[in-house]
């Protein structure tokens, strides 16, 4: 008896709307296992990290500023990700947006120089991600350097260059020698959309971005060129469409989104610049984009889905104590779980008496 | 029975493979309607029919690749269920596709392995292999690359592959469409061996005379449905044409055109590295192709043909603005974009994948070419209407035959496609 995976004569549909779910089912369930291993109980675990959250307005409000850059970062990784291009190095593109916005907010820190203040420190935020995400386009594009590598490492650089900057030059005096900018002053900040909560402007730009690239996708020639490239490289170049372009195109957009987010994280809940400022949103929004399969409506829901267990872990951790890095393994579970189903569209499943090959292709 | 007589003549032994009413339908549209089919061992059996009328739908079916939605095959009298090819292959269907399923960068018998079933080793499979070729009259090199061969040697391959099962039943599919005539006489001794041995061959083929010289029975499809089964040596390619169309065929007439000045296409002097190490240097090339001409070139495939389609379409560039002229504009440094603009379009030959995305809708393929030269973009923005009004067009005028108004380019039928890129 062996298990082989068969291609499928035609791709398979109902398979391609299930696998995210099928693909959450079987994280819990690996989850609930985990849970017992750890001596907790698996339900009282899972109700404190799904459903808990869910019931009370001020973590409902904490979840969307939790998915506020997961869903602006994801939506940029799913344009590079439909056209082949694989952006790994989000998280650094977060850190550099976050790093050159605050530039403005340190140098004017205390002068009240006005409200022109805050919108340039969203412009140079994505401009630095952008500059930043430009490094491993460059490199792909001019000597063929492969920019999952290179993007990823980029992420250390850009850790590092912040945390020089934050424990010297922009250290703030009156801080006690910790590792943090002065506050930022109320006109460099993003105002809160209610009295109460944390929840502010920034989650209705994410709205925007998610709109925004529907239409693109759906309605433009860009959008079209981008999944031309990514499904049938060929046949795009035969249309006319430069790939080379388009690696820059959708990095520097990708690039520009994650700054973006990183500026207004910093500028809107965290208020100042210091090491921590993600939890790895970055590296979580890629696991947005696959399970939102790379659709800008599925992104906002995945995104808020990631949130929520972001807020979760934290609630488990105070009141069960449990690690809060069991919250990462839960991530990583979940686009493991992402991937293997995805490869069901395509693959099935079967189990065989006697051994044979197993992938064939078929014409 | 006992008859020797009558042994010898098919109706009277029982069939190999029997098809009884098989239909595929996609949503409402029936690609093949209750289609019944007995094909028998020693017989070569030709499969009919114009462009979409089913015949790659059923085979696939004979080889698990499709799961009908009615009907019921027998397999020496016993009823055959087929989940996949490797049910197929067990039982000694084998199948030589349109299409090649190779890897170009492994070797012969690398692809031969991966597409076998079985557990034997890796040696014993490549002496295998040399012994069959060698018994076939089908020469190949277990060792080489398959980016190196011909498509004819390419196509040997397939054939050696499906033979080294033993099949009861081969099934090729258009095996002549990409062969030099030499390359397809050899092909037809080693059918008519096959056939000499007791195997069972389902034949598909557009060229009739082929067909009157091979086979023994013919059966006619057209638009899903079976229309007759006759005896091709019977018939004429004039009678055989009019089963598969329905109507009396016209002769294809010229319409002479007007000289132009200029000439359409001038390739003055064309040198090209490859830009992939598998490809060909195109060397000091000179043509000129003027208005009312169609020029042909010929030569064994691989030897720079793709090389000058792309220097042509622009995917590559040339070293000098003047190496291609189009209608008297310097266009060896255009994009293809513009030398679309220019007037010129462009037939690639890998129908999906090059001259299409196969998972995007026709749509989006007229789009693909249409979306510089003509009006389906606006600002950036596209016209969906627009490009559904030119699928449209192009149905119309070409009679492209589909399931549905706007398919997946995959699912078009081969030649269905082809006429779709050439009138988009
Ligand atoms: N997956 C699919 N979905 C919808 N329609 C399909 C699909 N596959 C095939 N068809 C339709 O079924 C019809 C028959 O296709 P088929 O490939 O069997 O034709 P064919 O006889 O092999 O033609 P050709 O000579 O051009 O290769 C075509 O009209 C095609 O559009
Ligand atoms: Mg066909």
């Amino acid at each position: 008896m062996q298990l082989v995976l068969e291609r499928r004569a035609e791709r398979s549909t109902k398979i391609a709307i299930l696998s995210p779910l099928l693909a959450i089912a079987l994280t819990l369930v690996t989850m609930s296992i985990l849970f017992a291993i750890l001596g907790k109980n698996p339900a009282m675990a899972l109700y404190v990290y799904f459903i808990e959250p869910l019931t009370d307005s001020f973590t409902l409000m904490e979840i969307a500023v939790k998915a506020t850059p997961l869903v602006m970062i994801a939506i940029g990784l799913s344009l590079c990700y439909l056209a082949n291009v694989w952006n790994i190095g989000a998280e650094g593109q977060f850190i550099m947006g976050a790093v050159c916005g605050s530039y403005l907010a340190v140098v004017t820190n205390g002068t009240d120089p006005g409200p022109w203040v805050l919108p340039a420190m969203l412009l140079m935020g994505a401009l630095g991600g952008a500059l930043w995400a430009m490094i491993p386009a460059l490199c792909k594009v001019r000597y063929g350097a492969n920019e999952i590598l290179t993007s990823l490492m980029l992420v250390y650089v850009a850790d590092l260059i912040m945390d020089y900057l934050v424990r010297g030059p922009w250290r703030d005096p009156q801080g006690m020698n910790f590792p943090t900018t002065a506050s930022f002053d109320p006109v460099a900040t993003v105002p809160t959309l209610f009295e109460t909560g944390r929840i502010h402007w920034g989650a209705l730009v994410a709205l925007i971005v998610v709109a925004l690239a529907a239409v693109m996708l759906g309605r433009t020639i860009k959008g079209f060129e981008i999944r031309v490239v990514g499904a049938a490289p060929r046949a795009a170049a035969f249309a006319g469409f430069n790939s080379k372009r388009l690696v820059l195109f959708t990095f520097a957009v990708s690039g520009a989104l994650a700054g973006l987010a990183g500026i207004i994280e910093v500028a809107g809940p965290v208020g100042v610049l210091q090491p921590g400022i993600s939890p790895g949103y970055g590296f979580t929004a890629i696991i947005v984009a696959f399970l939102g399969r790379l659709n800008p409506v599925g992104i906002l829901i995945a995104g808020l889905f990631l949130a929520l267990t972001f807020i979760g872990g934290e609630g488990a951790q105070i009141s069960m104590k449990i690690p809060l890095d069991l919250t990462k393994v839960f991530q990583g579970i979940l686009l493991f779980y992402v991937l293997a189903c995805d490869s069901l569209i395509l693959y099935r499943i079967r189990l065989i008496a006697s051994p044979k090959k197993a992938i064939h292709g078929t014409a | 029975m006992l008859n020797p007589a009558s042994a010898s003549s098919p109706s009277a032994r029982a069939p190999l493979l029997q098809a009884i009413a098989m239909t595929k339908r996609y949503g409402s549209f029936a690609a093949n309607d209750s289609i019944d089919l007995d094909l028998y061992a020693g017989e070569i059996h030709a499969l009919l029919g114009e462009n979409g009328a089913g015949k790659s739908t059923l085979v696939k079916t004979m080889y698990g690749l499709i799961q009908p939605s009615a009907g019921e095959l027998r397999w020496m009298g016993e009823k055959l269920e087929l989940t996949g090819p490797s049910d197929a292959r067990a039982k000694g269907i084998a199948m030589v596709f349109q299409h090649f399923s190779l890897f170009d960068n492994l070797t012969v018998a690398e692809n031969v392995a991966l597409g076998l079933d079985g557990v034997e080793s890796f040696a014993a499979m490549s002496a295998r292999l040399a012994q069959v070729s060698r018994d076939y009259g089908l020469p190949l090199d277990p060792n080489r690359e398959v980016w190196r061969l011909s498509v004819g040697e390419r196509q040997r391959i397939e054939i050696v592959r499906a033979l080294m099962q033993n099949p009861k039943l081969l099934i090729l599919d258009e095996p002549t469409a990409v062969l030099t005539p030499q390359e397809a006489d050899q092909l037809f001794t080693v059918l008519f061996r096959l056939k000499s041995e007791g195997r069972a061959l389902l034949y598909i083929s557009h060229k009739l005379d082929e067909v009157k010289r091979l086979c023994d029975t013919a059966t006619i499809l057209r638009g899903g449905k079976k229309i007759s089964t006759c005896d091709p040596r019977k018939e004429t390619a004039a009678s055989l044409a009019r089963m598969m169309v329905g109507a009396e065929i016209g002769e294809v007439k010229a319409t002479s055109a007007r000289a132009t000045t200029v000439p359409r296409l001038l390739i003055n002097d064309l040198s090209l590295e490859p830009d992939d190490p598998h490809g060909v240097h195109l060397k000091g090339i000179s043509i000129e192709v003027q208005g009312g001409e169609i020029l042909g070139i010929a030569g064994v495939a691989g030897n720079g043909q793709d090389e000058l389609f792309s220097a042509l379409s622009g995917e590559r560039l040339a070293p000098h603005e003047d190496n291609v002229i189009i209608d008297g504009h310097a266009a060896g440094h255009l994009s293809v974009t513009d030398r679309r603009k220019l007037g010129a379009a462009f037939v690639p030959e890998e129908r999906l994948g090059h001259g299409t995305a196969p998972r995007m809708k026709l749509s989006e393929n007229a789009l693909l070419t249409g979306h510089a030269a003509s009006h389906m973009v606006h600002r950036g923005f596209v016209d969906k209407p627009k490009t559904l009004e030119t699928v449209d067009k192009t149905t119309k005028t070409f009679d492209v035959r589909k399931a549905k108004r706007d398919p997946e380019a995959v699912s078009l039928s081969g030649g269905n496609l082809q006429k779709f890129i050439v009138g988009r």
